[in-house]
């Protein structure tokens, strides 16, 4: 029953092999009943271990040059995010400028990865970050609550990557999941990466209405198996967002599926997110769960707004010695 | 830097004032023994502590006289409302001074600093706080109305958690109205001496506390001394036969708490990632120098490959070395003596035929160290499967069906405790109720609390300590 993480298990594709849904898992899906099957034969979730494991490696001492070491890191893995009803180009515009040049004061301060925004304003970020290597991230698929039908879904998708989208965040459909309908999430995942061509697919499994830590790693694998790029925690619209034990099990679901099938999944835990300390616990646990490999803005993500201006304050603290004030970080 | 190095984070040890030597503690003051004094010295580094002192025959009878004076003259007759007073004195005083008790535990013992801070230290100060909420209602332990205390208690305690072990023999005793006469063990002798000094800091009268350092022949004088009353001993099982053979024929009441072999079983059916992580702390929480380490992995065969290749990911993720560095996962190994009885059965286990593993990494140069390793192929004739190593080393056996884990894992002359690892809640009800170990674990290991009572079976010993059953070894009917 957990053959899927059974690293000398037959049928395990060749690592080599090019991204894709995975041969050795192509059967899974070929019924309600063997999906449901294939994901309830995961291994359980210990809820008490899993946080006992989480606050663990919450208490590594991360100092000096370690800590400068991963506030820079965790800057480069920083979507830098707005999603707003107020949300206007010239927002926009301003978010795009940061994402360039977190610390005006500083040159040697690196880029975030992404600029996330609604669908529509997608060609504003774009356009804004030419040349930049910062990908404009939009969120799609009814986001955040996922409730409209898939036509609807996919022409979001198709729009957020027309208007320049080169990075599509969806949300699966937890009514399906919770419900048992694993197929037609799966299937709806499928249909998404197929509408997002070229862009990459985050999959947002909305973790705090799954609730349990069995649903989150059925939902990681579901993801994985459908296609998605990333795995990530939340919209930051629903409480509790991104927690340091989700992330926990999505790390272990995605350090299994490579183990599986030799094809590397990135995570994104987003929301709740606020603090260099918060970002810093996030990074050990990606170095001891997932391992080093993961330690890179391809294949994680810090989903967050205000997270970057701690990490700003406190690479400044490093730097200088001394704390400054917010007003030494930029507003957007 | 590519790749997430974490640069030292040592613990500062000036918050601890080392002394070139320290004396025993007797009838409230610190006095010098009888015995050539022992060096103490730093696993981690080889550096010498200090030189402590030891106690003689002499030096037992005048603690032990101290001890039956404060018994008959002050503790006994005092009110439990007032003793427990004293223990919560004792307990709060024991966090205030927390990160000195960690970080001289951490220098005297070798284990990891954010074992001493984290585990060591709070739960030593839970066991007075427990206690002393017990102190004025001993009505309510099961032994009748106005049980009463035994008088003075011979004590002698192991080096692998010695500031916790001390708390688990002198917490109880004095709840209970007994006055204790305690032996640290030679190696590890600094905590115990801190704690007299807390015991001065919190007023505890003269006597009711006495602390003799030395080694064997001074835990010998206080097990035999013809005036103790109660017994109480932690250790090996070599040593626990020999005091039950010097106790045998007296008045002496005995509690032993000795050895284990516990079998940590994994189902096919169990949480793996919590799984490994319940194996690798239930076998190198404390280099494995813990009495009840989960030493011998019974796991189903049809997930043995799975289970052995995610504890080995894990184990390689450890970080093994300085142990006062706040990220140091597998300290030194407490004693030359102790490194060359693991060296011993780890050479026996490999001449048997079992595949030894261990992950890659540099060790220090100096001190005494041993890398996490992991036996595969390990049968129950094995001598790895039934000797205890105490130290960072495990037996990694199979099963086919629960009957043949349960069989396997009561093949053992130990019988302390066990873990079980399941997400099916009947089975490990149906496998506990078999099991014959004073504690089973349940999808954890490796917890302890001052109200579980802990304690075994067979050659692991008898009597309880911890809980309401603890507390009763040191009281008697009236």
């Amino acid at each position: 029953m957990t053959h899927a993480l059974d690293p000398t298990a037959p049928g395990r594709a060749d690592p080599a092999a090019p991204a894709g849904v995975p041969d050795a898992f192509a059967d899974v899906t070929r019924s309600d009943a063997a999906f449901r099957a294939f994901l309830h034969g995961l291994p359980g979730v210990d809820q008490v271990g899993a946080e006992a494991r989480a606050a663990q490696l919450g208490t590594r001492s991360i100092k000096t040059t370690a800590k400068a070491w991963a506030i820079d890191t965790a800057i480069s893995m920083v979507d830098l995010t707005t999603l707003e009803g107020a949300d206007t180009p010239g927002r926009v515009r301003s978010l795009a400028a940061k994402a360039r040049r977190p610390d005006p004061s500083d040159d040697s301060c690196p880029q975030v990865a992404a600029v996330c925004v609604y669908g529509d304003l997608a060609g504003v970020a774009r356009d804004a970050l030419v040349g930049t290597g910062i990908h404009t991230a939009a969120v799609a698929t009814a986001f955040p609550s996922g409730r409209a039908s898939r036509a609807v879904k996919i022409a979001d998708v198709r729009d957020a990557v027309g208007n320049g989208a080169d990075e599509i965040d969806m949300v699966i459909d937890r009514g399906a999941f919770l419900a048992g309908r694993y197929l037609d999430v799966f299937e709806e995942v499928v249909a998404v990466k197929e509408a997002c061509g070229d862009a990459h697919l985050k999959v947002i499994l909305e973790t705090g209405e799954l609730r349990t830590y069995d649903a989150v790693r059925r939902a990681s694998w579901l993801a994985m198996l459908a296609g998605g790029d990333v795995i990530k925690t939340s919209t930051g619209k629903v409480s509790p967002a991104a927690t340091l034990p989700v992330c926990l099990v999505m790390l272990e679901a995605v350090r299994d599926f490579r183990a599986a099938t030799g094809v590397q999944i990135g995570v994104k835990p987003a929301g709740g997110i606020r603090t260099t300390k918060d970002a810093v616990k996030h990074l050990v646990m990606i170095n001891e769960v997932a391992g080093p490999d993961w330690l890179h803005p391809d294949f994680f993500r810090f989903g967050a707004s205000s997270l970057l201006d701690d990490l700003l304050l406190q690479r400044q603290k490093l730097r200088t010695g001394h704390y400054s004030g917010p007003d030494h970080v930029s507003v957007v | 830097m590519t790749v997430f190095e974490y640069a030292p984070a040592p613990e500062s040890r000036s918050i601890v004032t080392l002394r070139s030597h320290y004396g025993l503690f007797v009838d409230g003051e610190f006095t010098d023994g009888g015995g050539t004094p022992l060096p103490t010295v730093n696993p981690a580094t080889e550096e010498v502590l200090g030189e402590v002192a030891v106690g003689t025959d002499a030096d037992v009878d005048r603690a032990v006289r101290a001890a039956r004076k404060a018994f008959t003259r002050v503790w006994g007759p005092m009110r439990g409302c007032d003793r427990g007073k004293y223990l919560f004195r004792i307990a709060r005083l024991l966090q205030e001074r927390a990160r000195e008790f960690a970080v001289l535990e951490t220098l005297d013992n070798g284990k990891p600093i954010t074992e001493s801070r984290d585990v060591d230290v709070p739960l030593a100060a839970a066991h007075f706080f427990y206690h002393a909420g017990w102190a004025d209602k001993l009505d309510h332990v099961g032994l009748g109305a106005a049980p009463r205390p035994h008088g003075v208690a011979g004590q002698v305690i192991p080096w692998n958690f010695p500031l916790l072990m001390l708390a688990w023999k002198v917490a109880p005793a004095l709840a209970a109205g007994n006055t204790v006469v305690l032996k640290p063990a030679e190696t590890t002798p600094l905590t115990a001496l801190l704690f007299a000094e807390v015991c001065q800091q919190a007023d505890l009268p003269p006597g009711v506390v006495n602390i003799v350092t030395g080694a064997g022949d001074t835990g010998r004088a206080v097990v035999e001394h013809a005036d103790v009353d109660k017994v109480a001993f932690t250790g090996s099982t070599e040593v626990g036969k020999q005091i039950a053979r010097a106790v045998a024929g007296t008045q002496k009441v005995l509690t032993l708490e000795l050895g284990g072999k516990a079998a940590n079983i994994v189902f096919d059916d169990a949480p793996v990632d919590q799984a490994v992580e319940g194996i690798v702390r239930g076998i190198f929480f404390n280099q494995g120098h813990v009495c009840c380490a989960g030493s011998r992995l019974l796991v189903q065969e049809s997930v043995h490959d799975e289970v052995v290749a995610a504890l080995k990911r894990r184990i390689g993720t450890l970080r093994v070395g300085d142990p006062l560095d706040k990220n140091t996962d597998v300290g030194a190994i407490n004693s030359p003596e102790q490194l060359a009885r693991i060296r011993e059965l780890v050479g026996i286990g490999q001449a048997e035929g079992a595949q030894l593993w261990q992950p890659e990494g540099d060790l220090p140069e100096r001190g005494t160290w041993f890398k996490p390793t992991v036996f595969t192929d390990v049968t129950p004739a094995h001598r790895i499967a039934r000797d205890e190593v105490f130290g960072p080393v495990l037996s990694v056996l199979t099963f086919r069906t629960p009957d043949e884990a349960v069989a396997k894992a009561n093949n053992s002359t130990y019988g302390l405790s066990a873990g079980i690892w399941s997400e099916k809640g009947s089975r490990i009800l149906a496998v506990a109720n078999q099991l014959r170990a004073g504690v089973v674990w349940a999808n954890t290991f490796n917890q302890f609390d001052p109200t579980s009572p802990f304690g075994g079976y067979k050659q692991s010993g008898y009597g309880r300590e911890g809980g309401r059953l603890g507390l009763r070894a040191y009281l008697k009917e009236s």
